[in-house]
């Protein structure tokens, strides 16, 4: 594996730690963190301070039958979920998002692809597949934008990302990544907010798929 | 407590040294080592190598409330979280074997096992977890290493506890989930560096031990 040189910030770790960020993001970090040894140990590091914390808490009164009914249920059998295993240039965290399936391809024009994991309100994960030599929509985006790439690689204004590397885009970046000529370059991106495109062609599109 | 031998699997004891025979520097080590882990430490081992239930028992009554309090304190009800709690409890049990001393301590481990619960009953989506490293379950101990990750982890407690109390208050609502992740970044209260610097030496060894992992 080649060496990463975008990781996850130290506030997206904490708050990934301390399971509060959105299910979007932290699919992402997640995928991250199964590809990079580095912020895996820093992830440990901040799962240690909320040991910590919840060491420190005040204790609660537990019921008096509580125990007994945990005891009770020890010998019961467990039903394991079975989890998805990294499966090609997919991280497990994203197989478990496919469920296990091949990524779902919906043409965006110009071969670029995509495969939505996840969209709420709160914000959307993705995969995007773009083909090597290919420029994505110039677009701005509502809250951060998070892209780590799968496979291949992409430039962009601030820098080359290749496999395992992360980007994190804040709202005032207005980026045009172009993927590297060779091989296509699969990233999962993750938004706070639909993406805008600022071509007129793609926002004409918008609504129909869901960018 | 229970008796630290019974609930070790190492059950060597070094020989006395009027017998004049050699004992491997190692093992004098590791056994006099156990002596020092923390009792949730001895517990979980016990659990992890013979369901032992005393020692699961000690467990539960150590953390139950502990979960419970803090669960509460995201915002759930008490049955709510008296429901988590056992939740937890009983993938701690089933779970045991997993549990590595080398890379977590007990209560950052069963911290994480809180945390997924909790998501897991408040969202549709389950928590995305970054995939599971194989290790051999029946790696030896490195009792300087497990020691090393404890006194980190009391190193951290008392970092924590000598933090200045508007300090405090913001890494415990951070890990409360009362602070967004935009609000982290832009908190420059939170002592991420002080927290930090206490734990450098595990991070050291978590990394050389994760890039062993990584050999095939």
């Amino acid at each position: 594996m080649t060496a990463i040189k975008h990781h996850i910030s130290e506030p997206l770790l904490m708050a990934y730690a301390a399971g509060s960020l959105e299910h979007h993001y932290a699919l992402v970090v997640a995928a991250h963190v199964s590809m990079c040894d580095e912020c895996r140990a820093q992830l440990a590091v901040y799962e240690s301070v909320g040991g910590a914390v919840m060491d420190g808490t005040n204790v609660a009164p537990i019921s008096v039958d509580l125990k007994d009914s945990v005891f009770a249920r020890l010998e019961a059998p467990q039903v394991e979920k079975k989890r998805q295993r990294g499966f090609g240039v997919f991280p497990a965290p994203v197989m478990e998002a496919l469920k296990g399936k091949p990524p779902r391809w919906k043409s965006l024009g110009f071969g670029v692809r995509q495969s939505i994991l996840s969209d709420t309100k709160e914000g959307s994960v993705r995969l995007l597949y773009i083909p090597g030599g290919q420029e994505v929509p110039d677009h701005s985006h509502e809250g951060i934008e998070l892209t780590l790439v799968l496979q291949g690689a992409f430039r962009d204004e601030t820098g080359r990302f290749g496999v395992g590397d992360l980007e994190i885009a804040d709202d005032d970046l207005e980026h045009a990544p172009i993927a590297e000529e060779g091989a296509a370059c699969i990233c999962l991106a993750a938004t706070g907010a639909p993406l805008r495109f600022k071509s007129w062609m793609p926002r004409l599109f918008q609504p129909i798929f869901r960018i | 407590m229970l008796n630290v031998e019974t609930q070790i699997e190492i059950m060597e004891r070094p020989v006395p040294p009027v017998v004049r025979r050699r004992v491997p520097k190692r093992d004098v080590k590791t056994i006099d080592a156990q002596q020092g882990y923390s009792d949730q430490t001895v517990w979980m081992l016990a659990v992890k190598a013979q369901q032992d239930r005393a020692a699961f028992g000690c467990l539960f009554d150590f953390y139950a409330p502990r979960l419970k309090g803090f669960v509460m304190r995201t915002g759930m009800s008490e049955a709510q979280a008296e429901e988590v709690v056992q939740e937890v409890m009983i993938t701690v049990w089933h779970k045991a074997k997993l549990f590595d001393p080398h890379r977590a301590q007990v209560s950052s481990w069963i911290y994480q096992i809180a945390r997924n619960r909790q998501i897991d009953v408040q969202r549709k989506e389950g928590r995305p977890l970054p995939e599971e490293l194989m290790h051999d379950v029946e790696t030896e101990h490195d009792a300087s290493q497990i020691m090393a990750m404890e006194q980190e982890t009391e190193t951290l407690k008392s970092a924590l506890a000598k933090l200045k109390p508007g300090q405090r208050e913001m890494v415990e609502k951070a890990y409360l989930g009362e602070l967004s992740h935009s609000e982290i970044q832009a908190e420059t209260g939170l002592p991420l560096g002080t927290i930090k610097s206490r734990i450098r030496l595990g991070l050291e060894k978590l990394r050389h031990e994760l890039k062993e992992l990584r050999q095939p």
